[in-house]
């Protein structure tokens, strides 16, 4: 990780809008994607998750647009675009989140493992156990560190051993443990940013769930903490099914396998502006040889 | 000189002509009016507070706080009944109102769709709730007490219930800003770890509220020790000479014996009034600070 230093620093030519696409500058962003590394298959062979005809509407307001993608396995998928077109509101849909707002309607299906968690009696909340999600914000509950790790677990009924030692399993998988094992029973507010968010990255995996979504879980932290979050999703990779959202493209060429590129059109009568995926590919494709000149403008920072 | 120097110059001049705005005749006369009236409310209360004491000091004794008040010896009156009532009164009151308001409160809050007419007038009618006279509540607990087949008055639940029907709208309100004041993203955290909503507000938004619901009830109940109108309305005594004893006994309160013994033409019971009034201050002044220091001590940043 020897990028971390200029991580918090866009891209060139982000800042100056104009610069056109130099293919160096795209060629160092794909030499970093550990994608590159990686040999994948140009479609993920049995996703985990796929949404199909994804549609969304928040009252009468469209927000999201027959959104169709899978989601690979033990895969970093990126979800990538301009604000407000729909990359958190699609990510909400996956772990039915999205319930929680009465406004919003959901049309379409969010399959996994080949069941559509939208049909009928499909329970959100064992979807949830199944399905994990870290915020944008750290949300570390106003407990001790301990108790923020079992909660998920007591909560939900899981049968474990011994809770000492789940908690412990849970602070190793977030690369934690030894920053935290001598002061589990302090609040979990002492942490700092970084240690927090990855304390929630240790919640959620406490409950064991397949799939972690991500909201921006970098955005709120330092470059040295976003590169440890970064080293530990590529950690995590190896059990779990990694779905995330990035405003920081460089974070998305650097730890996605694959990159989802939403943007929002605004439509003709009401002028709303409905999200939209526009291009879904390999990671090091979409950074070094996109197809849409959509992607290219927003990856090279003309656009968004 | 640059454009920009140019500029930077004529701003600090204009900041720095010496002459504000707020300093014009009109603003100091106005302030003028404000420090006034500060000063005339704070100076009104201290003349009554000590004007008070002093009338009262010769009966700041023991015999005060343990004994029973009497006619017969009004130099040695205390008020231990009526001590002891409100106590009685406060504690029966809060466990009444405190899980009815905080059920209240959560229901509106976290599970009501606050788009359904009905919870909205709910909704704009606790503010006015809030504002209804005391006494109209001892009418409304009279009744309750009647419907209910009790026919003793003037007994610890017939007050008690007048008294949380009181200050039942302060707690839902104050309960309800509490919980609103827990952050979305701590409710989110827990649901998506696959807690049920009930398990989340139970496990997380309402020990995160506690605090300003301690701070809003402890407020409530400091408004409802000094109340005398509901309990007149309930039918408690102004005086008794025995404890409190249980739910259905009769008992008199603080409020109630001052009322009654400043009326009295005998100089010893109307100096015993006086200190009674002190007691009850101090009372309502602990609750007061007690409410501070809870709301000092658990306050939390997000
Ligand atoms: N709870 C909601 N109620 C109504 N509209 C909403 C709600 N949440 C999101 N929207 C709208 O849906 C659209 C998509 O929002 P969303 O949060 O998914 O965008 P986003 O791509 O995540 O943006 P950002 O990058 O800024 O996080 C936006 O127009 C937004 O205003
Ligand atoms: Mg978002």
């Amino acid at each position: 990780m020897k990028e971390t230093s200029d991580m918090a620093t866009p891209p060139a030519t982000a800042t100056t809008g104009a610069t056109p696409v130099t293919n160096a500058h795209l060629g160092s962003l794909a030499d970093v994607s550990s994608g590159a590394e990686r040999h994948l298959p140009v479609v993920p062979e049995s996703p985990v998750m796929e949404a199909r005809d994804l549609n969304v509407f928040y009252g009468g307001f469209h927000a999201v647009h027959d959104v169709n993608l899978p989601y690979g396995r033990n895969e970093i998928t990126a979800m990538i675009g301009p604000s407000g077109c729909g990359k958190s509101t699609v990510l909400r849909c996956l772990n039915r989140m999205n319930d929680l707002v009465t406004s919003a309607r959901v049309e379409g299906q969010v399959l996994y493992h080949d069941q559509d968690i939208y049909a009928k009696g499909v329970d959100p909340i064992a979807v949830r156990t199944h399905i994990g999600m870290v915020f944008q914000k750290p949300n570390p509950f106003p407990k001790s560190i301990y108790d923020n790790i079992a909660y998920g677990p007591r909560v939900t009924g899981m049968k474990v051993d011994t809770m000492d030692d789940l908690v412990e399993e849970a602070l190793r998988g977030a690369a934690l443990w030894d920053e935290v094992k001598d002061k589990l029973k302090q609040s979990a507010y002492g942490l700092s940013g970084g240690q927090q968010q990855r304390l929630c990255i240790a919640r959620t995996i406490a409950t064991k769930p397949d799939v972690i979504l991500m909201d921006e879980p970098c955005s709120a932290l330092d470059p040295i903490a976003t590169a440890r979050v970064e080293d530990l999703m590529m950690t995590l990779r190896d059990d779990y099914t990694i779905i995330v959202v990035t405003h920081n493209m460089q974070q998305a060429a650097r730890v996605s396998d694959r990159t989802a590129f939403f943007t929002a059109r605004p439509d003709e009568t009401t002028g709303n502006r409905t999200g939209l995926l526009v291009e879904f590919d390999l990671t090091t494709k979409i950074f070094s040889n996109p197809s849409d000149k959509r992607t290219e403008d927003y990856i090279s920072g003309r656009f968004g | 000189m640059s454009i920009a120097a140019t500029t930077a110059r004529e701003v600090t001049e204009r900041l720095a002509t010496g002459r504000s705005k707020d300093r014009g005749v009109g603003s100091m006369v106005f302030l003028g009016l404000l420090w006034f009236s500060l000063f005339f409310g704070v100076v009104v209360l201290l003349a009554l507070i000590v004007s008070t004491v002093i009338k009262g000091a010769p009966r700041f004794d023991g015999e005060l706080l343990t004994n029973y008040t009497s006619v017969v010896r009004p130099e040695t009156a205390g008020f231990r009944a009526g001590i002891l009532g409100s106590l009685w009164l406060m504690l029966f009151t809060a466990l009444l109102a405190v899980p009815l308001g905080i059920a209240a409160a959560l229901y509106l809050q976290e599970f009501a769709d606050s788009d359904r007419p009905w919870n909205r007038f709910v909704e704009v009618n606790l503010q006015n709730l809030a504002a209804v006279p005391s006494i109209v509540y001892g009418l409304l607990a009279v009744a309750v007490m009647a419907l209910l087949g009790f026919d003793r008055t003037g007994i610890v639940l017939g007050g008690a219930l007048a008294l949380a029907l009181l200050i039942l709208p302060v707690i839902i309100i104050t309960t309800r800003e509490a919980v609103r004041a827990v952050p979305r993203e701590m409710r989110d955290g827990s649901l998506a770890l696959g807690a049920t909503v009930w398990q989340t507000t139970w496990k997380q938004t309402l020990p995160s509220a506690i605090p300003g619901i301690a701070t809003g009830t402890i407020l409530g109940l400091s408004r409802a020790i000094g109340e005398a109108a509901p309990l007149v309305v309930v039918g408690l005594a102004s005086s008794v000479t025995f404890d409190p004893a249980g739910m259905l006994s009769q008992i008199t309160a603080l409020p109630m014996q001052i009322y009654s013994l400043t009326s009295q033409s005998r100089e010893e019971l109307r100096q015993a009034a006086s200190a009674a009034i002190i007691v009850l201050l101090v009372m309502v002044l602990g609750l007061n600070a007690l409410a501070i220091f809870i709301r000092n001590k658990f306050q939390r940043s997000w």
